[in-house]
């Protein structure tokens, strides 16, 4: 990897892991509220996912601050959305787990587990059809594989050859429930390959995920079909702010943060580029919250709005 | 023209003057839809546009979604509302959602098209009817389709819309026979006045109108009354003015509707009544619903679980009396 992609790689790492703690700091000081699931420990798989495939349309779940970074949404908007503020990415009508930037190609953010796996599914359609050059990528953990809709999707995807990648996170635990406690085997890869090629990748490994996904992306690119990737990952963090990560060992914790993703890239750097990184990523994090906080609320005469595309719910009888 | 035939021209000239414009669902290609809606779609518009799916509801509606945010226009069809059940995570989850959820930054301008009701014998897993659900969704339109021409210009508007829209059509109307005016001003979100009377307003929609007006004769000679009959035709939005004016002129409400009665639409009709036409109104108003019963295999039994053109006469005939008429 060139030396001017993997600063950017690095800086967007450390961005996301700045922007996680704030969010952490200001949900334990109630300027956050709802539901605030961190991606900490996993940024070198979200961020490296993105900027791999940067000309693609995106799908993800509720666990997505720092792939919305990673595709240019501003630490701004997204710290924005997170206080619940008018200029938030999505109004302050999203919040956390619902960013969305049809602009970066950003849709969501969806709480429904596996529920997004589908409307990615048809986007790729939409692209196909269109005859688009950029495909779709979908990002689900391993407890979305077993939603019935996921294989529904498989299914889908491979029988109308969609330039689609899947990219499962797998990092073993659907909140605190072990996948292998649930799943006859803990390789997630497994359930794809009936419908097509998979590939497996250290998602700890973030210039291993670039590479990774480019090669999805140029498989899907040539008409093939998709492709599913399976991510092996680990969160630092419990499944959300209100998980106190019980159901995992001192010693399991100490694994899983042996394999920082962020201390794997840091070696390759200029210790000099690499500081200056870091602090650029401080003070756009800090420069975010200090904007949030003084950001105004909704208009409360705009609660209505955006129900219907053109305003009111009587749009259409005018 | 068949009310069939009606929303098949409606599809047939919404795909010709839109190409982006595309229709999937179980059978609506190759085989020609499993109530013929979308004969012939398939050999003048092709399998890319006209999409044969698998059995896989909640991935049909998860798919329109995704491919109304690529930029298509779906018109998904569900053969039935049962069906529709496995597909209510998408349809309000994430349809009715995300453009609210995105501060309108995704549009959705989907279709979703199904029949319901009860049909002959089908029994309780084919013959439900589930709108009164859906119109409790805020972010979907509701529409429904009582004679082929409402089918042909509520399908329509309801693809130009850029919201999303729940489209419910009837297992029986679809061999309705009807004229369609493809150049009439038909405003899908109006309710009709199917017919003009003083003394009574009978609200319904979908197959209950032509019941309802099979009941009107007989009723109008029992009371000596005459009454006014209104198809609904838009769920949600209701179209309350035409609702106002036709009970400031009778003083008087019946609703009658084939779904279950506890938690029915109707209710919502006669609710709304209450509040906002309390001293318009001269009687209590009348619910006519289905019994809160799955519907049952058995003829007999099936026909005493739903509102009948008799059942409904007498209903309305001996709440007429009671109640000064």
């Amino acid at each position: 990897m060139e030396k001017l992609q993997l600063e950017t790689l690095y800086y967007t790492m450390v961005l996301g892991r700045q922007f996680e703690l704030a969010a952490k700091e200001h949900y334990m000081q109630g300027h956050i509220s709802g539901f605030l699931h961190l991606d900490i420990g996993q940024e070198g798989l979200s961020v490296a996912a993105m900027q791999a495939f940067a000309h693609g349309d995106v799908f993800t779940t509720y666990r997505e601050h720092v792939m919305a970074l990673a595709r240019g949404i501003s630490a701004k908007s997204i710290m924005d959305e997170l206080f619940g503020k008018a200029t938030g990415v999505s109004g302050g009508r999203g919040g956390s787990m619902h960013l969305f930037d049809p602009s970066h190609f950003f849709y969501g953010g969806d709480a429904i587990v596996g529920g997004h796996i589908p409307n990615a599914v048809g986007c790729a359609y939409a692209r196909k059809l269109q005859k688009a050059d950029n495909g779709v990528m979908v990002v689900f953990g391993d407890g979305a594989t077993n939603q019935g809709v996921f294989y529904e999707s498989l299914n889908n995807a491979a029988a109308q050859k969609l330039p689609l990648i899947f990219l499962c996170e797998n990092n073993e635990y659907a909140i605190g429930t072990h996948i292998g406690r649930v799943c006859p085997f803990t390789e997630m890869a497994k359930k794809a390959e009936p419908f097509m090629p998979t590939l497996s990748v250290d998602g700890m490994d973030a210039v291993a995920v670039y590479e990774t996904v480019t090669e999805a992306n140029d498989f899907i690119q040539k008409g093939h079909g998709p492709i599913f990737i399976e991510a092996h990952t680990c969160r630092f963090e419990g499944h959300s702010m209100s998980d106190a990560n019980r159901y995992r060992s001192p010693q399991e914790m100490d694994i899983c943060k042996d394999q920082d993703p962020i201390e794997k890239i840091k070696p390759l750097l200029d210790s000099q580029v690499e500081a200056n990184l870091t602090e650029k990523a401080k003070q756009e994090v800090a420069e975010a919250v200090e904007f949030a906080l003084k950001a105004p609320e909704p208009e409360l005469s705009t609660l209505t709005d955006h129900i219907f595309c053109q305003g009111g719910c009587h749009h259409a009888l005018s | 023209m068949l009310y069939r035939e009606a929303l098949n021209l409606a599809y047939h000239e919404a795909m010709t003057a839109d190409e982006s414009v595309v229709t999937l669902g179980e059978d609506v290609g190759f085989y020609g839809g499993s109530y013929r809606v979308t004969e012939k779609l398939y050999e003048q518009f092709g399998a890319h546009r006209v999409i044969d799916t698998p059995i896989s509801e909640q991935s049909i509606v998860g798919n329109a979604v995704g491919m109304a945010i690529g930029g298509l226009r779906p018109v998904a069809e569900i053969m039935t509302a049962n069906f529709a059940l496995l597909a209510f995570d998408q349809i309000i989850n994430h349809m009715a959602k995300l453009p609210y959820m995105s501060n309108g930054k995704v549009q959705l301008p989907i279709v979703v098209r199904f029949p319901q009701g009860v049909s002959k014998q089908l029994a309780a897993q084919h013959s439900e009817s589930y709108e009164q659900m859906l119109a409790a969704v805020p972010g979907l339109i509701v529409l429904t389709a009582s004679t082929p021409q409402a089918a042909y210009h509520g399908l329509k508007k309801a693809i130009e819309l850029d919201d999303p829209v729940i489209f419910i059509e009837h297992e029986l109307l679809y061999n309705k026979k009807g004229e369609v005016d493809t150049q009439a001003r038909f405003d899908p979100f109006k309710a009709q006045i199917v017919k003009p009377g003083n003394n009574i307003t009978l609200v319904s929609y979908l197959k209950m109108v032509d019941d309802v007006m099979t009941a009107v004769p007989e009723i109008e000679q029992q009371l000596g009354v005459s009454c006014e009959v209104i198809d609904l035709n838009s769920l949600n939005p209701i179209d309350t003015d035409t609702l106002k004016t036709s009970l400031s002129k009778t003083g008087r409400l019946v609703m009658v509707e084939e779904d279950h009665k506890t938690g029915g639409y109707g209710a919502q009709i006669v609710s709304w009544a209450s509040e906002h036409c309390f001293y318009e109104l001269d009687a209590p108003p009348l619910r006519i619903a289905g019994l809160d019963t799955p519907i049952p295999y058995n003829r007999t039994l099936e026909l005493a679980s739903i509102p009948t053109p008799d059942s409904i006469a007498q209903q309305i005939i001996q709440w007429g009396k009671q109640n000064g008429l």
